[in-house]
């Protein structure tokens, strides 16, 4: 710790105003996310405790039927918004952070071993990271989330539809970690320390490993740290779209979905609050990852 | 100089005033599911064919029976089960066809074979047959006197077109076929298909040789419909003018519509009751106490006030209140009571509750989604653990009526006017013949007998008396929890006249511009 809190990275850290604002937000956001039990007022994904009559409530007035207060309002269904978005919030962000998790092995794997072994292996990988490249992600995220939904039975589909996301995020995101890693080491692979691992007879999956991989892991942090910022926003897409998070269980896309339609007819806060939420935290995470590779990229210095 | 200039300005505004030829851009949630005008007996799919196709009779904006193909009908004096129909002369099909008789023998045959939806209303009938080249007689098994009434939605197609292109029986969309008539047409209607995307926009061009020109003359000269799935756009398509009439302002825009210039809302109560069926053949729903126990943790008003905004009118009983039949007493809806619920579930066993998956259409009635949502909430307070399965109805009514599912939504509206038609839809117990679209497991031979009956029975005071102890026994069984009737608002451009129609059918030969 006290080695950390005497590093350059450190020093230049608290000498970036903005990467301390981002980074502030984004922990804040997290740590709301983790407590949501604690925190919210209502349990928003128990449709049981909703009470229709609460629907549409503005934000700090009495709702005219049951007179109830709530800090942000209500949604349609009568779920207060603020529980919702801390709700919703946590699901964002364990989808993205899931997602990112499972871009990152797979493009870690893949990138490692199309770099360090080379030949057909690194053609096959990589045009097959060329083709993926051609395609929007989020058009593979949807092709993915509609295969898993034809192929689940319909009472599972709810209770899947997170691990569905991740996986068509997870998967529609590998490409451009496997290209840097594999960039990285083609690099590294030519360094003497790595003729010397193999001069005392070290095997290949040690060396890329224990050698290798800890040397080219610096731009795969700050490769998903934007990543996360792209996940996040995939899963609100999706949601949004309507295939993703389920009206029941509300993601932040899905809460933003909803309030959509009544942006006309005044009841802004729907739509508003779990955008903004959204904002900050897609904001905050994308500038905390320009900063970071700004900081880890010495070339840029 | 000035005096010149405004001749010029009044010349342009002469010649850009519409005269008798104007586009009507229009939009509703979802679109038509298929052009074939047998295959689907669907709200909006007839609402689409209407424009192309005719039947014998039809329905105006106010909901009357006008003469169409036929120009007039009666039965027999010496022969009370044989009705007679004149057809009208000189009425050319689209591609220029002559329509005689025996397209009438041929559509209504096509309309009773299998794959059709629409063979319910014609349950009674026994024969049909030419008289002459305009003349059909339509025989029916026992005397039906209400037999037109059936007749109004019934459309006519071209004996020749549909050999020559195949199409000899509907296709059936539930198995996910297709023919030649999904997408093609060759009606003798007002407008004529130009071109077709389904789901995306479908163009229609008036028809210089409608027969109804001289009768009606139609102002609009184009027709480009495109379905809008979500309410904010298809709001805000009005708002910013990119369509002149949406038949489903969302109740959250009635007010902004209004208030908006150069646009109004037109509003009507519609003859449609929404629902949800149950299964009574298995699971938990085959308990009737669970199904008397769901039917009163509904809250009905709440769903009115909160989720409709006030545009629905709750209701007990699955009948909209223009239908023979309907009565204050059936409509009175139960009383709202979670702790008798809970006690009927308790009763019935299920004191802890079940899980059950609710399908529910999202384009197909107003708010549908919505209030699907909300009946998630009010069975998890008598412990039901409902998933909710939101789907375009393209894909919900084949699940709908295929009687996979053991809890859904469906709207239906009565084109007859009578009991009848929802009997025979929704009650009979399904064969091949009626009860399509009760896949609700609900039968009991009693109850076909007594509806096969109506058929032909003349003294309409002893019908009545049937209907009302059919509606008894439905009401016991409650494989049904109605929810309300709709009331429509379509929003359209202030230069518009056009009157809502009952039945949710523009038919845009009888628009004008004001």
């Amino acid at each position: 710790m006290n080695r950390f809190l005497k590093s350059d990275f450190f020093y230049d850290f608290l000498r970036a105003p903005i990467a301390v604002a981002s980074f502030v937000v984004v922990s804040t956001l997290i740590l709301l996310a983790l407590l949501a039990n604690f925190i919210a007022p209502t349990n928003p994904f128990d449709p049981a405790s909703l009470n229709l009559m609460n629907g549409f409530t503005a934000p700090m007035e009495p709702n005219a039927f049951t007179g109830e207060i709530f800090l942000m309002g209500t949604d349609d269904q009568g779920r207060d918004l603020f529980s919702a978005i801390l709700f919703g919030l946590r699901v964002s962000l364990f989808v993205g952070l899931m997602a990112v998790l499972l871009a990152t092995v797979i493009g870690v794997f893949l990138g490692l071993i199309a770099g360090y072994i080379g030949g057909w292996l690194d053609s096959l990988i990589m045009r097959l990271a060329d083709i993926q490249m051609t395609f929007p992600s989020i058009l593979i995220a949807m092709l993915i989330y509609g295969v898993a939904r034809g192929v689940l039975p319909p009472e599972l589909r709810d209770e899947m539809a997170i691990t569905v996301l991740i996986l068509s995020i997870g998967l529609s995101e590998w490409v451009s970690i496997a290209r840097t890693v594999r960039g990285s080491t083609l690099v590294e692979k030519e360094k003497e320390y790595v003729a010397a691992a193999r001069l005392i007879g070290l095997n290949h999956s040690r060396i890329m490993i224990r050698h290798i991989l800890p040397n080219v892991l610096s731009p795969v942090l700050v490769i998903a740290t934007i990543t996360l910022a792209l996940a996040i926003i995939a899963e609100a897409t999706l949601s949004f779209l309507g295939v993703g998070a389920p009206p029941t269980k509300p993601s932040l896309g899905t809460l933003i979905r909803v309030g959509q339609d009544f942006l006309f007819s005044g009841e802004w806060w729907i739509l508003l609050f779990p955008a903004l939420t959204l904002l900050a935290l897609a904001l905050s995470v994308n500038l905390f990852g320009d900063w970071l590779r700004d900081t880890l990229n010495p070339r840029l210095k | 100089m000035i005096k010149k200039l405004l001749t010029m300005a009044s010349a342009v505004v002469m010649i850009t005033t519409p005269t008798f030829s104007e586009t009507i851009r229009w939009a509703r949630a979802g679109d038509s599911i298929t052009l074939d005008p047998h295959a689907q007996n669907e709200g909006p799919t007839h609402a689409l064919a209407h424009q192309m196709y005719d039947p014998l009779l039809q329905r105006d904006m106010a909901g009357a029976i006008i003469p169409a193909l036929a120009t007039s009908w009666k039965a027999l004096d010496n022969n009370p089960n044989v009705w007679r129909f004149k057809l009208r002369q000189g009425v050319k099909f689209h591609d220029g066809a002559d329509f005689t008789s025996e397209d009438v023998v041929f559509s209504l045959n096509r309309a009773m074979a299998d794959g059709s939806e629409m063979k319910e209303l014609l349950s009674s009938i026994k024969d049909i047959r030419a008289v002459d080249t305009h003349t059909v007689d339509l025989e029916t098994h026992g005397a039906n006197p209400l037999l037109v009434n059936n007749l109004t939605n019934m459309f006519i197609m071209d004996k020749g077109w549909s050999e020559a292109n195949n199409v000899l029986t509907p296709h059936d969309v539930a198995k996910g076929e297709t023919n030649f008539a999904t997408m093609n047409t060759n009606g003798t209607g007002a407008f004529i298909l130009v071109s077709r995307s389904v789901d995306e926009k479908t163009v229609l061009k008036s028809n210089p040789n409608y027969w109804g020109n001289n009768l009606y003359p139609t102002e609009v000269s184009k027709i480009i419909y495109t379905p809008i799935q979500s309410a904010a756009t298809r709001v805000a398509a009005l708002l910013s003018g990119q369509v002149d009439i949406i038949q489903d302002v969302p109740v959250q825009d009635l007010d902004r519509v209004r208030e908006t210039n150069g646009l109004k809302v037109a509003t009507a109560a519609q003859n449609r009751v929404i629902f949800f069926g149950l299964d009574t053949a298995e699971g938990p729903t085959s308990n009737l106490k669970v199904r008397q126990a769901m039917n009163i943790a509904i809250n009905r008003e709440a769903i009115k006030k909160v989720v409709m905004r006030g545009q629905s009118d709750p209701t007990g009983v699955i009948m909209p209140p223009f239908v023979n039949g309907w009565t204050e007493k059936l409509n009175a809806y139960p009383k709202y009571d979670l702790e008798e619920a809970k006690k009927l579930m308790s009763e019935a066993g299920y004191e802890d509750g079940f899980s059950i998956t609710l399908n529910c259409p999202n384009d197909r009635y107003i708010n549908d989604e919505a209030i699907c949502q909300s009946a998630v909430g009010m069975m998890g307070q008598i412990g039901i653990d409902v998933t909710l399965d939101a789907k375009p109805k393209a894909q919900h009514f084949p699940i709908a009526k295929g009687g996979e599912a053991d809890f859904y939504m469906l709207g239906w509206g009565v084109p007859t006017f009578d009991s009848h038609y929802i009997f025979n839809y929704l009650v009979h117990t399904q064969t091949d013949k009626r009860g399509s679209w009760n896949p609700t497991g609900f039968s009991n031979s009693a109850v076909d007998a007594m509806i096969v009956s109506l058929e032909s029975e003349t003294d309409l005071g002893a019908r009545d008396g049937t209907i009302a102890k059919i509606w008894g026994t439905v009401q016991d069984a409650q494989m049904y929890l109605p929810i309300h009737n709709q009331v429509l608002n379509w929003g359209m451009s202030k230069n518009i006249k056009f009157d809502v129609q009952p039945e949710d059918k523009p038919h845009f030969q009888f628009l004008s511009f004001e």
